[in-house]
């Protein structure tokens, strides 16, 4: 792969609070090449939504602060004046977002808001933009665009207005796409319809993607390499099969552990994590997964593990783990397998 | 060896009156949300009731423990038909059975102590004395795995995990046979769904509970059940031994709906051939007449759009579907 288009170096995002400091991304460094998917997992809370916000200038909240940076071809986002974060939202990069009747405007046509998008950022004439939003509705999979384009989104199903979305987010060929959730709140036939839209899409426009997810399998369909966060920071990244097939992170093995697996012979009992993330009030000094993991030792307390790739080669598969390479080996097949009968 | 039967529901409907906009031809317009299903649960198994939303699951389930009135058909309990009792008759079949929602937010009032909300149902039933009530308390947030110095906090000083297990143990309490679980996991985290499902997997071995466990996760129910039941449209489409399911689907969109769950293995991922459907469900205030999945089916044909299929054995006694064109079966 090339250049990066997208490189993130130890972006930290923290809010004020009346309890304290909440630390949500703790010192986040990855790069999104030209084309390429990103899948990007963790549970709630673990700063996997609030990264990509930041990244995208999108937190205004005044009790928030941010320190880092986000170079984005060769400009650096955090930097940039509000005009011109707004010139490269929509036009460079643009989102989806899980729900999308709250992220489209109830009291506008789609159509409209597809066309305003586009006159927003080029200097096109309304009879043009609303050609083109019916072209883009077409190309999202909408039956009937011509008539489609004069509904309100409420006019449409969820994974409709899920289409409606990509095609809001696509109307200005962005080199990058970021999509937060984006099949969440769907059944699980119409999330493989959208995914096999974004791939389909993603092979005509050649935009790079960042997807932020929770599922494991959605994961597996569509990255090409995978970031896994927990408590504020990046705990392991690799290519998907790195991730899938060579895990290094505990918590990466108990988050494949803990899928209930169609595909395979049912386990007797899942592998859970014990316990809950820590509370980002107060983050423990050392690794923050060291109070839930059975490989824990002295050092893991006492030392914060840096993200680096650990066993030897000059690769990108990295680990913020103090376990040798060996001993991940050792202990992980328990970890993955379960109790199986 | 024909295990004891806990519930048995059959034909039941019911239909819900639509908007006032759905009025056609003078006549009020109905959802059928469940329409003539009929399922048996046996004593002590894990039945599992999966379907995407709006086919059903959630009403049947609250049809049985008698949440919703019937439209039609009846409901037995352990051998009693349970469907026309009044409210005040009910009541000391509530004991016998319980539900654990979804939601652990919105199913916990956030204005009593946990300790108030577990107790709750065993002053309401007068299960006891103070001590006894406190005792048996105390039994039961160990058994969810809380300790009792949590009983004088309030819902919101815990987190999802442990305020669903502060919602199993409230259904505990009175000691019930059957537990009806809709969607018990889906508000949670991966890493604390695997700490619910295997806690309801334990209490079940050790109290004998029968589960009813609706879900959308098709990976969970399997996981979870002995049977499972493929709902679609008001309609059970297929029943079947859990291993099975996946194993030889039966009916279409059991098919269908099994290849539309993402596999968490890059490689599987890429290798299979995935089915996937056109369009979105129908409207259940006017389901396509025949086979209602019929419009969506790709083995569909003129009988398919004409004749509504039974619910018959297709893949011997424990594995009937109702399909005219069977896939894995006869």
């Amino acid at each position: 792969m090339g250049e990066p288009l997208l490189e993130v170096r130890d972006l930290r995002v923290s809010f004020r609070t009346d309890d304290g400091l909440v630390q949500a991304v703790n010192g986040v460094s990855f790069e999104v090449s030209e084309g390429e998917t990103l899948g990007i997992v963790g549970e709630s809370g673990s700063g996997k939504s609030v990264t990509m916000m930041s990244v995208m200038r999108l937190i205004t909240d005044p009790n928030a602060r941010f320190d880092g940076s986000v170079i984005y071809k060769g400009r650096d986002l955090m930097k940039l004046s509000k005009k011109a974060i707004r010139e490269v939202r929509g036009a460079e990069i643009a989102m989806i977002f899980q729900d999308p009747m709250t992220s489209l405007n109830p009291v506008y046509r789609v159509g409209w808001q597809i066309a305003e998008q586009i006159r927003a950022h080029e200097p096109v004439s309304a009879h043009a933009a609303r050609a083109r939003a019916v072209e883009l509705l077409s190309a999202v999979g909408i039956p009937n665009p011509e008539h489609r384009v004069e509904d309100y989104p409420h006019q449409f199903s969820g994974g409709m207005r899920q289409r409606v979305m990509i095609a809001l987010a696509l109307s200005c060929s962005p080199s990058l796409l970021i999509a937060d959730e984006p099949t969440t709140a769907l059944d699980v036939t119409i999330q493989a319809q959208i995914l096999r839209l974004i791939k389909k899409l993603r092979e005509e426009t050649g935009s790079a993607i960042v997807l932020i997810t929770h599922d494991m399998g959605v994961v597996a369909d569509i990255a090409d390499r995978v970031a896994v966060m927990y408590a504020g920071r990046l705990v392991e990244q690799g290519t998907k099969r790195e991730i899938f097939y060579d895990p290094q992170h505990p918590y990466t093995w108990g988050l494949l552990g803990s899928i209930a697996h169609l595909a395979r012979p049912r386990p007797r009992r899942l592998t859970a994590i014990p316990g809950a993330p820590p509370s980002l009030l107060a983050l423990p000094g050392g690794c923050a997964f060291a109070d839930r993991c059975s490989s824990r030792f002295d050092r893991c307390a006492a030392e914060f593990p840096e993200l680096i790739s650990r066993d030897g080669a000059a690769d990108g598969h990295l680990d913020a783990c103090h376990l040798t390479p060996a001993l991940k080996r050792e202990r992980r097949t328990a970890a993955l397998n379960g109790d199986r009968t | 060896m024909k295990e004891d039967i806990l519930v048995q529901a059959l034909n039941v409907r019911k239909y819900f009156p639509a908007g006032q906009r759905m009025m056609r031809g003078g006549g009020q317009a109905k959802v059928h949300a469940v329409d003539d299903v009929s399922i048996e649960v046996r004593a002590r198994e894990t039945l599992g009731l999966v379907g995407e939303s709006g086919c059903g699951k959630s009403t049947l389930g609250r049809c049985i423990v008698r949440l919703h009135d019937l439209t039609g058909g009846t409901v037995s309990f352990e051998g009693r038909d349970i469907s026309r009792l009044s409210r005040r008759q009910l009541r000391p079949l509530r004991r016998e059975m319980q539900m654990v929602f979804q939601d652990p937010y919105a199913s916990l009032n956030p204005r009593k102590r946990v300790g108030t909300i577990i107790s709750d149902p065993l002053r309401i039933h007068r299960q006891g004395g103070r001590t006894q009530i406190r005792d048996r308390v105390a039994e039961l947030v160990e058994l969810v795995g809380l300790s009792t110095e949590h009983l004088n906090r309030y819902p919101h000083e815990f987190s999802g995990g442990q305020r669903q297990r502060i919602g199993v143990a409230r259904a505990l309490a009175l000691h019930p046979k059957l537990i009806i679980a809709d969607e018990p996991v889906s508000a949670l985290d991966v890493s604390i769904r695997a700490q619910v499902i295997n806690l309801l997997d334990d209490l079940q071995d050790e109290l004998g509970l029968t589960y009813i466990f609706i879900a959308h996760d098709l990976g969970v129910v399997r996981h979870v059940s002995d049977r499972i039941a493929v709902m679609y449209l008001g309609k059970i489409v297929e029943i079947s031994p859990a291993d099975d399911l996946y194993a030889a689907p039966v009916h279409p969109y059991t098919e269908a709906l099994l290849s539309a769950v993402p596999v968490p293995d890059p490689d599987l991922s890429e290798r299979r051939e995935q089915i996937v459907l056109e369009g979105d469900v129908p409207s259940p205030v006017e389901p396509p007449p025949g086979c209602r999945f019929a419009p969506r089916c790709r083995y569909a044909t003129e009988i398919c759009r004409s004749e509504e299929p039974p619910l018959i054995p297709r893949r011997g006694p424990e594995h009937p579907a109702a399909c005219h064109h069977p896939l894995n079966g006869r």
